[in-house]
């Protein structure tokens, strides 16, 4: 009857006064993979939950058509019955339950009065993996066996089960490295022929130009605008443009770059797997990061580039580990982390809210948590006065948007709480600053804001070392970078040859030399 | 923005609203003899080594896990005392100090288990719990050891000295008047620094008749209750120790970075081991402190029952537990105050108290103490929930 399969009309969403969309209109194409961009907080998972019915009909305003039908979804289960199947950036696996188990949990193939049928179970879910690319996976193993890349396949198959024409993908690509990515975006074209519509969310611009037949763009609550594939709009610079209203001309601030001694160095470091005494994590890694400078370590995921940082700080990961630490030319015994900040060494995880925050704990404590003893106490007594002076000074400097330093972290969004973890570290007046992928998950303006706090620690000289997967972030920000390839630095790259072909090329040269060797 | 803010000082102070009207309640249904000196002087002494206890617990409850084997740790703490004074003679400071050390060797059992061997705490302390009952028994030989000598009976059941004074026919105690005065003082005084602090780090400050209201409150319920132990006998002993280790621990947990470790290490272990804080270490403490807090709760206890049983202490560690939850503390770790956990602890003490005094059997009395546990917790996780 009509080309579109789902229509979403005039959709108003308030959240205790505040309007979290505000008539919003949606209409995907039946059989389009339809991408909606937006920075985090834009309204996008509001949206996408209200379509899958966790707001159920009623809490908000305005139509939904389905397939030309109207729908009040009251739950998640009504929306699956309908055939719209959601699948949300955080997994939701069992994490001991084998990979059979996992296709088809809430969705278990029965036969009579809820026995369950194993058999068929088995012979359903190889056929269902074979599907999204899995096939020859054993389907008893645990799915915790598996990495991310082949979970989030899990998770896809898990959604072909429940006979999906409406398939929701909210950052799928985001745990991912590259050549994962490209997997599940083939896949997700691959599903396209088979007539399934998909809805993606994402932030990678580069992935929506890649598969995306329209785009339609959200800001603060409001549809911008749809843009079709054929349009000449469909550009990225055009899309970041509607993302955050305005032009950003350049993704990375420039740097003026005053490079000077070497503060800090790192010679044959070898770490071992901590559960694993046999399996060599890191082996043979020298590296040096001087004054002023940013070095970059890029590689792919898995690539051991945050077992290298953490194993440095303060022996946070692995065992057996040997090697030299220099600073400032002196060597030095790192064993524990209070040794690292007692060194000025600081380490900003890649996972803020499991490893960078006490999420029920406010911005004030947050920030001063990992300099307390050393900046902010005299005989064990907290000076607080002082705690709250440098946070509200933090708070300016790093431009974090919250109503005071006491409220909680967990309010606060992703770009909000990375610049909070960044200035509880530099609280810690490290020299060295390693920062794992600093700008994970939160959206273009913030990443600009992080760029530039980047850059003017560079300024004070302080020595910094970026751990990024994504390419155009290292080749943005970084003075020089490191290739890391299964455990070894495979090259090193200028910054006049850092450019994402000589990376990529430093780690397949280096994977063909392992291979050959072995 | 601003009903938000009020409404957070209302929850903070729910507790202390819950203590008043439930005190209100047995005041009317016992026909005021809750109130009578002789029986606030009672709830100081029948609470005093819950409160003690509590306060150790609400360390253990900020990392996310609790202390079963407190009860019997008390048991064993003042069998210790009892059988050094009774059977072997030896001088009542020695028999405190072997005590308290007991306990803290308890503690200091149970942490090395917990944080070098990586046990889960709540095995090791029903671990704990099972031995030091046992133990208890043998050492008792399963009999009653009393009755102890009065000179250490005082720490349970005695009182500071005192100053009568008489004032229009009326006797009472300058000391406890001095005390109620000097504590006013300080609540004001207190109060008048951290609006000043407000003001001027441009934080929101409450209406002033808000903190008016407060402070009346306070001081009301600090002078009703002196003006009580006043024209009795004085202030108990108890009420001191209870009074000290009640500000150490506030002054721990609030101002001083070990308080603040133990806080992040519940909110976020793995944050905090990264943040550079030995999380074994503040596991370690925080058990050990609770085992010596159990000695002086085995003291106190001993002290007042004039003897030692091996069945004291019989689920005292349920008592110290729920006073942390209904005081408002979090099970999964991280959130809970030292003073909150007083608060629950008096809830507590004053339910049991006006139940006895109107006759209740203990039975009931558990089931109400039951039914405000889990309604204490359920309303504060709904109107969390609710925001």
């Amino acid at each position: 009857m009509s080309e579109f399969i789902l229509e979403m009309r005039h959709i108003t969403k308030e959240f205790s006064g505040v309007k979290a969309l505000d008539d919003v209109n949606l209409k995907v194409k039946k059989g389009e993979i339809h991408a909606l961009c937006g920075e985090n907080g834009a309204g996008k998972s509001t949206l996408m939950n209200i379509l899958s019915g966790v707001y159920p009909h009623g809490t908000y305003t305005g139509e939904i058509y389905y397939q030309g039908e109207a729908c009040k979804f009251s739950d998640i289960r009504e929306s699956e019955q309908q055939g719209i199947v959601i699948i949300h950036q955080e997994l939701a696996l069992s994490p001991y339950l084998s990979i059979a188990e996992n296709v088809f949990v809430g969705n278990e193939v029965t036969g009579m009065k809820g026995v369950i049928d194993w058999t068929e179970t088995r012979r359903r879910a190889q056929e269902v993996l074979a599907k999204v690319g899995l096939q020859g996976e054993d389907i008893s193993q645990p799915v915790n066996s598996l990495g991310v890349g082949k979970q989030q396949l899990i998770e896809l198959a898990k959604a072909m089960e429940k006979n999906v024409s409406l398939l929701i993908l909210d950052e799928p690509t985001a745990a991912l490295n590259d050549e994962e990515s490209m997997h599940l975006l083939e896949i997700m074209l691959q599903l396209k022929k088979q007539g399934i519509t998909c809805i993606l969310i994402s932030h990678k611009l580069n992935e929506i130009s890649y598969v995306a037949d329209s785009i339609t763009v959200i800001r603060d609550g409001k549809s911008i605008e749809t843009l079709e594939k054929e349009s000449t709009e469909f550009t990225e610079d055009h899309i970041i443009k509607g993302m955050v209203g305005r032009e950003l001309t350049n993704r990375y601030p420039k740097r003026e770059s005053k490079i000077g001694d070497t503060v800090l160095e790192i010679k044959d470091w070898n770490v071992f797997h901590p559960e694993d005494a046999n399996r060599k994590v890191i082996s043979g890694v020298n590296f040096k990061v001087r004054a002023g400078e940013v070095i970059g370590f890029a590689g792919l995921m898995g690539a051991g580039r945050t077992e290298l940082a953490m194993s440095i700080f303060g022996h946070s990961y692995g065992q057996k580990i040997s090697g030299d630490i220099l600073l400032h030319g002196k060597k030095v015994e790192i064993k524990t982390v209070k040794d690292a900040i007692h060194n000025k060494i600081a380490y900003v995880s890649e996972d803020r809210k499991s490893y960078g925050l006490v999420l029920i704990d406010d911005i004030k404590h947050n920030m001063s948590m990992a300099a307390l003893k050393e900046h902010f106490a005299r005989k064990g007594i907290i000076n607080q006065n002082k705690e709250i002076l440098e946070a509200e000074k933090y708070k300016k400097l790093t431009n974090i948007k919250a109503n005071s330093i006491e409220q909680n972290v967990a309010s606060l969004s992703g770009g909000n709480q990375q610049k909070v973890v960044l200035a509880k570290w530099i609280q810690t007046h490290p020299d060295v600053l390693i920062l794992d992928e600093p700008t994970r998950g939160i959206d273009v303006g913030a990443k600009y804001e992080i760029y530039c706090v980047i850059n003017d620690l560079a300024k004070q000289g302080k020595a910094i070392i970026v751990i990024s997967s994504e390419m155009p972030e290292i080749i943005g920000t970084c003075d020089r970078a490191y290739v890391i390839s299964e455990g070894h630095i495979a090259g090193e790259i200028q910054k006049d040859e850092l450019t994402q072909e000589n990376i990529m090329k430093s780690i397949i040269s280096h994977g063909g030399k392992r291979s050959n060797g072995q | 923005m601003d009903s938000k803010r009020i409404n957070i000082k209302i929850k903070e102070y729910g507790m202390v609203i819950a203590l008043i009207v439930i005190f209100l309640i047995f005041f009317i249904l016992s026909g005021g003899k809750n109130a009578t000196p002789m029986n606030i002087n009672n709830l100081v002494m029948q609470n005093g080594y819950i409160v003690v206890l509590a306060v150790g617990m609400l360390l253990c409850v900020l990392t996310g896990n609790v202390d079963l084997g407190v009860g019997s740790t008390v048991a064993v703490t003042g069998a210790v005392s009892a059988i050094l004074i009774l059977d072997y003679d030896l001088p009542i400071p020695i028999a405190i100090l072997a005590a308290i050390l007991v306990g803290l060797a308890v503690g200091i059992f149970e942490g090395a288990f917990i944080s070098l061997l990586g046990i889960p705490p709540f095995i090791v302390t029903l671990a704990t719990m099972l031995i030091g009952r046992g133990l208890t028994y043998v050492a008792l030989q399963a009999q009653t050891k009393g009755p102890l000598p009065n000179s250490y009976n005082a720490i349970g059941a005695g009182y500071l000295p005192t100053i009568t004074i008489q004032i229009g026919g009326f006797a009472f105690d300058l000391i406890c008047f001095l005390v109620a005065l000097a504590a006013t003082v300080l609540l004001i005084l207190s109060e008048y620094k951290s609006y000043k602090r407000k003001l001027k780090y441009g934080f929101a400050v409450n209406p002033l008749w808000q903190t008016g209201i407060k402070l009346a409150v306070f001081i009301g319920i600090i002078w009703f209750f002196m003006y009580r132990l006043a024209v009795y006998r004085g202030i108990p002993i108890v009420l001191v120790i209870m009074a000290a280790l009640i500000g150490i621990y506030h002054f721990i947990t609030s101002k001083m970075v070990s308080g603040r470790q133990i806080y992040a290490l519940g909110g976020n272990e793995k944050a905090a081991r990264l943040s550079g804080i030995n999380t074994k270490k503040v596991y370690f403490w925080v058990y050990t402190n609770m085992g010596l807090l159990c000695g002086v709760a085995g003291i106190i206890l001993s002290a007042r029952n004039g003897s030692a049983t091996p069945k004291a202490g019989d689920g005292f560690e349920m008592d110290a537990i729920a006073a942390c939850y209904i005081g408002g503390a979090a099970t999964a770790g991280g959130i809970g105050t030292i003073i909150g956990a007083v608060v629950g602890a008096l809830v507590m003490g004053i339910l049991n108290n006006g139940m006895s005094l109107i006759g209740w059997s203990t039975d009931i009395q558990k089931v109400v103490k039951g039914l405000v546990l889990l309604g204490a917790v359920t309303f504060d996780l709904v109107s969390k929930r609710k925001k």
